[in-house]
This record gives structure tokens, C-alpha cells and sequence, in this order.
């Protein structure tokens, strides 16, 4: 095993998941959407907003806001901010950040907060606006966005290891299996895998169900010390291990493996627990495939063995590898930057007991991924967190 | 295996003319390195003059050693397609409306990866040759072209969009009396034109060459005088809306320079023939062949100039001459800007002296009509912006890069 120099996360603990439930457009601003998940923190925590002394913010859709335009539209006095734009491994970061920020007593109350509206055009003028490279090398080719950008390193991944649309389609149907327990899930109807390989095609590879639907909605958590959470009564998980890695791998002429590849053995080490010791796992799912990308780079099996481990496993809430279990972003919707917390706010839950429909038996230790920013030709960053619950 | 485009029927008065869109138009300014390499033809990629290391998107300092000395350089053509893609439900309305449309990720020989549009006969893990293109919007794109020639290369649905091919177009040669506008509507006709309109002023006077036009299959003699408003105006109101490519053959020239002269009338008539005469045929044909640019296979397409390569830089002996061709520039690219919207692109061919009876005294090289014909032609085809045709025009081009003082004092012999 891997040894680790980084100060372990003693007495780091992550409280109040909250969602606020998707719709598929809102007239409502971004700023609305996090403005009711930092309500909802307070009143989940049973704490003033006063007392919240650190904020971390996530969004695509704020416009010219940033973290401190939010102070003050929203009446916190905080002395610890931070705005993450790392799209999808936005949840990872933040909460890295926070974590620090507690133990090191720069804060004592951090609020994570990630929410995004979705007006009829969102989407689209996100797309055009993502970043420089892909402005100036990436979007004038066919404006396919990040469906046609995925669509050649699911192209190249599927080739290179032998992977078939049943083995990624597995993925999808599992999660809209997941979805159906989740009142909250956008996607409502069942999903057959002959109904997976039936969807028109987006972007070849890529078909319909391998896409996430662009929605509106926020998520957020609290992170704090042991001993604040304990003044506050409040059930707690604690923060075992983090990775975060951007850029890596430059040197692979496709991409076909994420920066957790060069991090993983830090990533159990530091918690002190293997791949099989975890009950639920939340990946970082903007395509399915991704998804098998991840259960390789995260040391579930080895590279080119994803689509195997699929076969192998049944990934729903009551099956021999729980994974997504509110049915991930491909069955719940992408509100954006939200979709970076959705899995670990899940996982947060799962490991609280506190799922309902969805949760796990016994589950007490949580794996959630995130990944992100696909800025020209890959996707750069990258990021994992274990997260242990009260009974472990 | 690409079917070969087959010419376009009798168009349907009563149906709608498809308005023209626009690809994506934002770039960074240090990406337009890419725009000049694409006007002319070239493939230019950053290459680190510290490291030697290509590098591509556009970046402002080296990945490989945080140089900024990263310079826009002619790089190899070669590359691998890696891995392509369709996209068949794009966000933006001009690809939607061309959906499906295929990309691809192209590994260069030298280094860097590509993100490109892919013509219709390349194919994953052969080998790709790279070009910059503009696109319509004007913008510089990648494209990967298979290896070597296949059967109907050039009627790639989406090469086609990269181009303005005169095949299956309708052209018109506004100058069919000077020997570039005879050779322009031979080449033009030789390249697939469907029709060459050929502009002549007062065509009951014979001119020379009149034999090579009159009476030829898809070659139709028009009545115009680009220097009168309204014979352009009537011109227009009768085939305006069939004009595809238009090829401004204007030729004008005088010798001398200014104090060897008395009062403005040469003067005059340069600027009312090439810069007025511009003006009209600009007026008259450019609304309608903006508002074409994207009306089926022969949709209008381009605006050729044939401009003196001293339009740049001024050459005394030809003085007011080279201030008429300035204009005429200049003009170019405000033309250039209102025609954009439309996707119909401007392309201007510089030249040296030509091998006519007006440069009669200047010595050689000279370049022959036919070669600006030529020229025309696969200009065109390769969808370019800037040409400069013969070697004068190549060497001041060159001079005017490297200093335009000495080109201007050496310009004064």
C-alpha cells in the first residue's frame, strides 16, 4: 500500500446533505437555487445563517456573480470563501478546501453549495462560452458540445478494450433502476437495456440514454470539526481521504484513463481501507462510459476489465455493488455544477442512514468521484473522496 | 466513397430561399494565426522557439517549457486519425441544418492533437493530411483530408462548405473585352461553371477575343459597364439572383505619378472605373449574393478581385494607379465584413505586372492572364482569401513583411 506525508482529516466531519429538487427549466436564477440550499442547510442543521463562517461556491450560471456577491446577497458574514469553477469535480474540491479550512480553524462552519438554473438557452450559451480552447479548436467543429467531445474518447475507449454498447448501457439501466426509488429522479419510466440500444444516436458512440438532460437545481452540505457538530447534535460522517488531480496524463494521445489512475493508492492508504471494504460508490457519471472508466481508475479492476466488472456486478441499490444510487446524474438530471455534489451528497446520505427510498443496508463507508472540465480534447480534472458514517 | 454532386434543378420561385447561418465566430486573438495561415492556403501550427515543440490550440506560452516564444511556422501536414465522430443533434443552428457532421481527433506527425473536420473519405487510423480552412464565418478551421486523391474529392459535403468551387456555379466575369476576363471565363468554364456571364460596355463594338465567347455553350455575353450605376443596376435586376461567384476583371491602368501630371482626370477615371465601378458592381450584386449564401448546391458563393500587388505598397511609376488599387483594398475589406453574414467569402489575387499593353515598358517577369485565370480557379477550389500570383507579387509580399521601409525606398527607382 501506498504510503501517504499528508496530514489525515482527524476531526473533519461532513453534515445536512441537502437537495433541492430538480425541474427541467426554471425561470429562476442561479442565485435563487443556491439561495434556497443554503435555507435549507440552516434549518436541516437547526443553526442561524449567522453562523455559518465559510462558503464555497459552484455554478455555471451566476453570470457576473462570484462567491462574494453572494455574501452579501444573502446576508452571511463569512471570513473563509471560496468559488470552485471545476464543473464536475467541483463537490471534491470544495470539500478538500473546507475540510482544511475547519481544521485548521479558519472557519468553523463551512457551507458547500453548488446550484445552477437551466433557462431554454442555458445550455447552449454554456456550451459556446466553456473556455478559450475550446472556443477557439473545439466548439466551431460541428458545435456538438461535450456530447461529441465524449463521443471520441468513448469511441477510442470502446475500440481499444473491446467494450460494446450492452456492457456501457449496463450502467444507464442500472441507474434509472435506482432512479425509480428516488421521487426526486427527473427520468420516471423504466429503461430496458433493448430500449438503451434503441435510442437515437447523438453523437456516434453516444446515443440519447448515455446523455445526462441539463436541468436546474442545487446541493449542498456542511463541513465542520467533530466538536461543533456534537454542540450542535448533529449526525455526521467523516472525511477519511480525498484525491484531487488536474491535467494528468498529457502525454496519452486519447484519453482513456483519469487523473484518480495516478492517485488511487493514496486515496485508500489514507482512509486505510480497500476497494472492497466500501458499501455504496458514486461515480461521476456525465457518461456511462466515464462511469466504467472510473471503476478501473478507482481500483474496482483493472484497466480494459471495466466492461467485464459490469457483467459481473448488479450495480442497483440492492445489488453486490451499489452504485449511483439516486440514479446519478443520467437518471436524476445535471443541474450544472450541482451535478458535481449530487453523488457525494447521496453518499453522504447513504452513509447518514438517512436515504430513505434508495438507501443501502448498512451502508457506512462511501466512495464519490467527480470529473470535469473537458477543455479541449479530455476531461483535466479529477477527484475522489471516502467519507465514513457514524456506525463505522 | 464520395457521390459525385449532381447539378442542381431549375430552382422553385415559390419556395423559400434557405437563409444563410453562421458557424461559431468567437475565437482568442492569438488564434487568428490560424486565420492567416488559412487565407493563404498555408498549414501553420505554433512551434516554440526554444524547445522546437509544436504546439496546438493556440497557447500563449510553451507546455513544454513555458516559453512565450511561440511562433506561427509552416509544420507538416501529416497526421493519424485517431478517432471520429457524428454529430447528428448540434446546438447551433448551422450545423444543425447540415447535421449530420463528422469531426475527428487527428494525432499530428509533429506532435500535437487536432480536433478537425473530417471530409467524407478519410477513415480511422490511416494517415490525414491537415489544412486550415475558413469556414463561413470566416474563421480558420482544421481540416483532415485522406492521404491521397479519391473519386470525387472535391463534392465533400462538407469540403464544399470550405470552398467555392465553380462547379455546377454561376459566374460572372464582369470584363470580358481585357485577355484576364477571356482567360478567367475559359478557366471558369473549364472548372465546371454551369453559366459564365461575361460583362462587356457596349457590346455592338467588337473587341478582340469576341469570337472565344460569343455563341459558346454556357457563356453568356451581358451588357455592363461596372462604371456606370446604372448599367450594373440593370444587370443585376436581370441575373443579380444567379450570380454565384462574382469575378471583378475591372482593369484599369495608367502610368505616372503625380507631378509629372496636370490637373485629376486620369486620376478620376482610375477611381471611377476600378474604385467607383467597385462600388456599383458591390451595390448592385452583393444584397442578393448575401442574402444566397446558403441556397442549395449553387448557392453564391465568392467575390474575386483582381487587385495590383501595389495596392500594398505604392510604386511611384505607377503612382495614382497604385492609390486606385488601395482604395479598391481598402473597400475589399469592408466588402468582406458585409458579405460574411452570408458565408460568401472575398478573395483577392495580387499581382505583379501583367503581360499587357499597359505595363509595356516595364521589363520581365511579367505574369501571363492565364495564370491569374488559373489562379482564379483553384483559389476557389481551395477556398482562399489572399493569393498572390507571380513572382513579383510573391517578392513584395515578402519585402512588405520584413520592412516595409526599404520596400518603399526600393519601390523609388
Amino acid at each position: 500500500m501506498t504510503n501517504t506525508l499528508r496530514t489525515p482529516y482527524d476531526g473533519v466531519v461532513i453534515a445536512a446533505p441537502v437537495t433541492i429538487p430538480y425541474v427541467r427549466y426554471s425561470i429562476e436564477s442561479a442565485q435563487w437555487w443556491i439561495g434556497r440550499a443554503l435555507s435549507a442547510l440552516v434549518a436541516q442543521a437547526g443553526i442561524k445563517a449567522s453562523d455559518i463562517d465559510g462558503l464555497c461556491v459552484s455554478s455555471f450560471t451566476m453570470g457576473t456573480d462570484s462567491g462574494v456577491g453572494l455574501t452579501q446577497h444573502f446576508g452571511l458574514c463569512v471570513r473563509w470563501l471560496d468559488t470552485i469553477p471545476l464543473g464536475g469535480a467541483s463537490a471534491i474540491a470544495g470539500l478538500r478546501k473546507a475540510a482544511r479550512a475547519v481544521q485548521a480553524h479558519d472557519a468553523d462552519i463551512v457551507a458547500c453549495v453548488a446550484g445552477d438554473t437551466n433557462h431554454v438557452d442555458s445550455f447552449r450559451l454554456t456550451l459556446e462560452n466553456f473556455s478559450r480552447f475550446n472556443q477557439d479548436a473545439v466548439y466551431p467543429y460541428g458545435a456538438g458540445g461535450a456530447n461529441s467531445s465524449f463521443a471520441l474518447i468513448a469511441r477510442n475507449y470502446m475500440r481499444t478494450f473491446g467494450v460494446t454498447r450492452e456492457d456501457v448501457g449496463r450502467i444507464a439501466v442500472a441507474q434509472r433502476a435506482n432512479a425509480l426509488r428516488n421521487p426526486h429522479a427527473l427520468m420516471k419510466s423504466p429503461l430496458t437495456l433493448e430500449q438503451y440500444l434503441a435510442a437515437r444516436p447523438i453523437s456516434d458512440p453516444i446515443h440519447l440514454f448515455d446523455c445526462v438532460m441539463p436541468c436546474a437545481g442545487a446541493e449542498a452540505f456542511l463541513v465542520m470539526r467533530e466538536e461543533t457538530a456534537a454542540s450542535l447534535r448533529l449526525p455526521v460522517a467523516r472525511l477519511l481521504s480525498t484525491i484531487e488531480r488536474h491535467n494528468a496524463f498529457a502525454d496519452d494521445p486519447m484519453q482513456v484513463r483519469g487523473g484518480w489512475a495516478m492517485d488511487i493508492g493514496e486515496l485508500y492508504a489514507m482512509a486505510g481501507v480497500k476497494p472492497d471494504d466500501l458499501d455504496v460508490v458514486q461515480t461521476y457519471d456525465d457518461y456511462p462510459v466515464i462511469t466504467m472508466m472510473q471503476f478501473e481508475d478507482l481500483g474496482f479492476c483493472n484497466k480494459g476489465e471495466g466492461a467485464e466488472f459490469v457483467r459481473q456486478h448488479d450495480l442497483t441499490i440492492d445489488g453486490d455493488f451499489p452504485h449511483n444510487t439516486s440514479g446519478g446524474q443520467l437518471s436524476v438530471g445535471q443541474a450544472g455544477a450541482a451535478g458535481a455534489y449530487l453523488g457525494l451528497v447521496e453518499g453522504l446520505r447513504q452513509v447518514l442512514g438517512t436515504a430513505g427510498p434508495t438507501q443501502v443496508r448498512n451502508a457506512s463507508l462511501a466512495l464519490a468521484s467527480g470529473f470535469g472540465m473537458i477543455n479541449y480534447d479530455r476531461g483535466l480534472a479529477s477527484g475522489a473522496a471516502i467519507l465514513a458514517g457514524p456506525s463505522r | 466513397m464520395i457521390e459525385p454532386i449532381k447539378p442542381p434543378r431549375r430552382k422553385n420561385p415559390l419556395l423559400r430561399t434557405r437563409l444563410p447561418a453562421s458557424p461559431p465566430r468567437p475565437r482568442s486573438r492569438t488564434s487568428h494565426g490560424f486565420t492567416r495561415a488559412a487565407a493563404e492556403g498555408r498549414f501553420m501550427l505554433q512551434r516554440c522557439k526554444a524547445c522546437g515543440a509544436f504546439a496546438y490550440p493556440a497557447r500563449e506560452a510553451c507546455p513544454s517549457c513555458l516559453s512565450d516564444g511561440l511562433a506561427f511556422v509552416d509544420a507538416p501536414r501529416r497526421g493519424t486519425l485517431l478517432a471520429e465522430t457524428t454529430a447528428r443533434v448540434p446546438s447551433d443552428v448551422y450545423f444543425r441544418e447540415r447535421a449530420p457532421w463528422r469531426i475527428g481527433l487527428v494525432k499530428m506527425d509533429c506532435g500535437p492533437t487536432i480536433v478537425t473536420h473530417l471530409h467524407a473519405d478519410c477513415a480511422e487510423g490511416a494517415a490525414v493530411r491537415m489544412s486550415f480552412q475558413l469556414d463561413k464565418s470566416g474563421q480558420a478551421v482544421a481540416f483532415a483530408h485522406p492521404e491521397g486523391e479519391t473519386p470525387n474529392m472535391a463534392d465533400d459535403k462538407q469540403w464544399r462548405e470550405m470552398t467555392a468551387d465553380p462547379k455546377f456555379r454561376r459566374v460572372l466575369v464582369t470584363n470580358g473585352r481585357s485577355v484576364i476576363g477571356q482567360e478567367a471565363v475559359a478557366a471558369l468554364k473549364a472548372a465546371g461553371a454551369k453559366t459564365v456571364f461575361v460583362g462587356i460596355a457596349e457590346p455592338w463594338r467588337p473587341f478582340a477575343g469576341e469570337q472565344l465567347l460569343r455563341g459558346q455553350d454556357g457563356i453568356e455575353i451581358v451588357t455592363l459597364d461596372a462604371a456606370d450605376e446604372k448599367s450594373a443596376t440593370d444587370l443585376a435586376a436581370d441575373i443579380g439572383g444567379k450570380v454565384d461567384i462574382l469575378v471583378n476583371t475591372t482593369e484599369y491602368v495608367r502610368p505616372g505619378g503625380l507631378l509629372d501630371r496636370r490637373g485629376t482626370s486620369i486620376a478620376r477615371d482610375e477611381i471611377d472605373q476600378a474604385y467607383l465601378g467597385f462600388i456599383n458592381l458591390a451595390q448592385a450584386f452583393g444584397p442578393a449574393m448575401r442574402m444566397r449564401g446558403a441556397d442549395g448546391v449553387n448557392n453564391s458563393a465568392a467575390w474575386v478581385n483582381i487587385l495590383s500587388v501595389y495596392a500594398l505598397a505604392s510604386w511611384p511609376g505607377f503612382g495614382t494607379y497604385s492609390a486606385s488599387q488601395a482604395a479598391c483594398l481598402s473597400l475589399s475589406h469592408c466588402l468582406r465584413a458585409e458579405l460574411r453574414p452570408g458565408g460568401v467569402r472575398v478573395m483577392n489575387l495580387f499581382t505583379g505586372p501583367v503581360d499587357t499593353e499597359w505595363f509595356q515598358t516595364v521589363p520581365p517577369p511579367k505574369v501571363a492572364p492565364r495564370a491569374i485565370a488559373q489562379a482564379i480557379v483553384s483559389g476557389l477550389k481551395g477556398g482562399l482569401e489572399e493569393m498572390y500570383v507571380g513572382d513579383v507579387a510573391e517578392e513584395i509580399r515578402q519585402r512588405l513583411a520584413a520592412n516595409p521601409k526599404a520596400l518603399e525606398r526600393e519601390l523609388d527607382r
